[in-house]
C-alpha cells in the first residue's frame, strides 16, 4: 500500500522566484519583533515602514515579472507553487493594495488610539497569504494560504477594542469564514479522493485516466463544495450574507483592505481553482458560476439602494463588483484559460478596482471622525463646502465605479463585458449592463449628498472632517490611477494580456 | 457473523460526512459562540477522516500528511477565534449570536 521510501530528495528552490514573498515575510517579521523590542517609534514611522516593505515587494515583484516575460513560467518547490504572469499580477494588485491601505490607516490608528505595528503586520501576514494564493499549484498550498489570509483578517477586522461592531463583525467574520473554510477544505478532500492528488499538475493529467471517470460524482460534489468555499471568500450572492455586516462592523481602513486585497486573493485563488485545475469540468462548474454571477450582480445592486450606511452601501456594491469579475471568470471558462479575454480582464478588474475601493474607503475614513461611527449617509452631507477636494477626490471613485468613460472603472466593466460578449455570454453581459445603471443610482445618492445637500440639516455641531498627510497622499495617488488608467489604459491592457502565461500550458 | 465485517473506507467516508453534517447544522442552529466554534471544528476534523479515509484507500502517503497541515490551521484558528470571543464577553457577559445584533440593514 504506502510504501515507504527510505531516500528523501528535496526539491531545489528557486529562491529568487520568491523574494517578493520572502521581502513581505521578512519585512512582517522585523517590523513586529523590532517593534515589540524598541521603545514606540515616532508617528508614522510604523506606516510608512510597512509602506518601504510593501515597495520593495512591488519592486522585486516587477523584476521577476520581466524575468517570467523573459524565460518563460514554471513551477517552484517541486511543483507546490506557480511561478507565472498571472501570480505576479496578483502580486502586484496585493502590494498595491498593501501600500494604499496602510497610508490611509496610519492617521486612522492615532485618531482612535490604537498606534502600533500590529495591524501593519497583520497586512503584510494577510499579503503573504494573498500572494501563496495567487502562486498555488496544490489544493493544500491554496488552503494555507487562505487561512493565512483569512486568520489575519478575523484579527483585523475585530481590531478596533473600544467599537463593539468591530468585535461583533470579527466575531461574524470568524465563525462564517471558518464555516466556509471547512466546506472549501471538504471539497478538496473530495476531489482528492476522486483524483488522487492535490496537486493542480496532476489533477489534470489524472482526466484521461479511467479511474477518474468512475468516481465522477465524488469529484462533482467536490466542486461544488469548493464552489461554496470560494464564493463565501469573494463575497458572492448567495454567499454574501457576511460581507455587509464585517464590512460596516471592521474598522475603515481594514474594510479597505478586505474589499482589496481580500478580494483579490480570492479571487486569483478561484481563477487557479476553476481554469487552472480544474478547466476539464468546466462543463459542469460554468453554470454555476454563471448563475453566482446573475445573482451576485442582482442582489448588490438592488440591495445597495435601500441601505442609509455609506460602508454598507459600498459593501453591497462590492458584491455587485464581484458579480463583474464573475462574468470575467465565466469567460474564461468558455475560453479554457488558454485564449480569450476573460482572465486577463478579470485580473485587470481586480486591480482597478481595488484602488478605486480603497480610494472610497479612504475618503469614508475620513469622514467616519473619531470613533469610526460617522458612517451613515447624513455624515457626507455638505462635505464638498467643507473639504471640496475631498469630496471631489470621491466623486472621482464614485464615477468609476459606476464605470463612466475616462475613469479606470469604465475600463475595467468593458473589460470583462467585451470578454463575456466574446464568448458568447450574451445574457450575462446585458444583465451586467443594467445592473450597472441600477447601482448607478446609488452612487448618484452618496454625490447628492456629497454635493447639494446642506451641512446644517444634518450635522451642526459634529467634529470636522481633517485631512492627514498619509491620507492625502494615498487619496492623491487612487485619484492619479483613476485617471490615468482611465486616459491611457493601453499599457495597462497589454500588461494585463500576459496573464494568460501560465506554468504547466 | 458479526466478526466478518471489516471496515471499508467507504464507512468512514460515509462517517466524515456524517459528522461534517452534523458539525455544519450545528453551527446554524446553535447560538453559543463557543458552540457554534466547536462545531467548525468538528467539520474540520470530519474533512480529516475522510482525508484519511482517502489516503487508504488511494493507497497514497499525500492524504495523511494533509492531516497535519489542517491540523496546525484549526489550532491557529482557536488561538484567533478565542481570543475574539473573550475580548467580546468581556464587553457582553452571556453575549449570544442572538444578542450581538449591532450590525443590520
Amino acid at each position: 500500500m504506502i510504501a515507504a521510501d527510505p531516500t528523501f530528495i528535496a526539491p531545489s528552490i528557486d529562491w529568487s522566484a520568491l523574494t517578493p514573498l520572502l521581502v513581505l515575510l521578512g519585512g512582517g517579521l522585523v517590523l513586529l519583533v523590532g517593534a515589540a523590542l524598541t521603545p514606540p517609534w515616532p508617528k508614522r514611522a510604523y506606516a510608512w515602514s510597512t509602506v518601504a516593505i510593501g515597495i520593495a515587494a512591488l519592486v522585486m515583484t516587477f523584476i521577476e515579472w520581466h524575468r517570467i516575460s523573459r524565460s518563460g513560467p514554471k513551477f517552484l518547490i517541486g511543483g507546490a507553487l506557480s511561478f507565472d504572469a498571472f501570480s505576479m499580477f496578483a502580486t502586484i494588485t496585493i502590494c498595491v493594495g498593501v501600500i494604499l491601505t496602510s497610508l490611509i490607516t496610519e492617521d486612522y490608528l492615532r485618531r482612535e488610539g490604537m498606534d502600533g505595528p500590529e495591524v501593519y503586520g497583520l497586512y503584510l501576514m494577510a499579503a503573504i497569504g494573498g500572494v501563496v494564493m495567487a502562486m498555488a499549484n496544490d489544493f493544500i498550498v491554496l488552503f494555507l494560504g487562505l487561512e493565512t489570509l483569512s486568520i489575519a483578517l478575523y484579527v483585523l477586522a475585530a481590531s478596533h477594542r473600544k467599537r463593539i461592531e468591530s468585535q461583533e463583525s470579527g466575531l461574524k467574520y470568524f465563525v462564517l469564514g471558518g464555516f466556509s473554510s471547512a466546506f472549501f477544505l471538504y471539497g478538496i478532500a473530495l476531489i482528492y479522493g476522486g483524483t488522487g492528488s492535490t496537486n493542480f499538475t496532476k489533477i489534470i493529467a489524472s482526466f484521461d485516466s479511467v479511474a477518474a471517470h468512475r468516481k465522477d460524482a465524488l469529484i462533482l460534489v467536490g466542486i461544488g463544495l469548493l464552489l461554496v468555499g470560494l464564493g463565501f471568500k469573494v463575497s458572492a450572492a448567495p454567499f454574501h450574507f457576511w460581507s455587509p455586516d464585517v464590512y460596516e462592523g471592521a474598522p475603515t481602513p481594514v474594510t479597505a483592505f478586505l474589499a482589496s486585497v481580500g478580494k483579490a486573493a480570492a479571487f486569483a485563488a478561484m481563477l487557479r481553482v476553476l481554469v487552472v485545475a480544474l478547466p476539464n469540468w468546466k462543463d459542469d462548474w460554468q453554470p454555476v458560476i454563471w448563475t453566482i454571477a446573475v445573482v451576485s450582480l442582482a442582489v448588490g445592486a438592488i440591495s445597495a439602494v435601500v441601505q442609509t450606511n455609506v460602508k454598507r452601501m459600498l459593501a453591497y456594491s462590492s458584491i455587485n463588483h464581484a458579480g463583474f469579475i464573475l462574468l470575467g471568470v465565466e469567460a474564461a471558462g468558455h475560453a479554457g484559460g488558454s485564449t480569450g479575454r476573460g482572465m486577463p480582464a478579470a485580473m485587470l478588474y481586480l486591480l482597478l478596482y481595488s484602488v478605486l475601493t480603497i480610494g472610497s474607503f479612504g475618503v469614508v475614513t475620513l469622514v467616519s471622525r473619531t470613533g469610526d461611527g460617522a458612517t451613515d449617509l447624513n455624515s457626507f452631507r455638505g462635505l464638498a463646502r467643507q473639504k471640496p477636494a475631498i469630496a471631489l477626490a470621491f466623486t472621482v471613485f464614485l464615477l468609476a465605479q459606476a464605470g463612466v468613460p475616462l475613469t479606470s472603472g469604465f475600463i475595467a466593466k468593458f473589460g470583462v463585458v467585451q470578454a463575456g460578449v466574446e464568448q458568447r455570454s450574451y445574457a450575462l453581459a446585458i444583465i451586467a449592463m443594467v445592473t450597472a445603471v441600477v447601482s448607478a443610482f446609488l452612487y448618484l445618492r452618496i454625490m447628492v449628498s456629497v454635493w447639494l445637500e446642506d451641512p446644517a440639516a444634518g450635522d451642526t455641531g459634529r467634529e470636522p472632517v481633517t485631512v492627514p498627510f498619509s491620507a492625502a497622499v494615498a487619496i492623491t495617488l487612487c485619484v492619479g490611477f483613476t485617471l490615468l488608467v482611465g486616459f491611457f489604459p493601453g499599457w495597462l491592457i497589454d500588461a494585463s494580456d500576459k496573464v494568460v502565461q501560465i506554468a504547466g500550458r | 457473523m458479526f466478526a466478518q465485517i471489516t471496515p471499508t473506507p467507504t464507512w468512514y467516508l460515509l462517517l466524515a460526512a456524517v459528522l461534517f453534517a452534523t458539525g455544519a447544522v450545528g453551527v446554524l442552529v446553535r447560538r453559543n459562540p463557543l458552540v457554534m466554534f466547536m462545531c467548525i471544528e468538528l467539520m474540520l476534523n470530519a474533512v480529516n477522516l475522510s482525508f484519511v479515509a482517502m489516503a487508504k484507500a488511494l493507497g497514497d502517503i499525500g492524504g495523511q500528511t494533509t492531516v497535519f497541515f489542517v491540523l496546525v490551521v484549526a489550532a491557529a484558528e482557536v488561538v484567533v477565534g478565542l481570543g475574539i470571543i473573550v475580548s467580546i464577553l468581556r464587553k457582553r457577559p452571556n453575549a449570544n449570536a442572538d444578542d450581538l445584533a449591532e450590525l443590520k440593514g
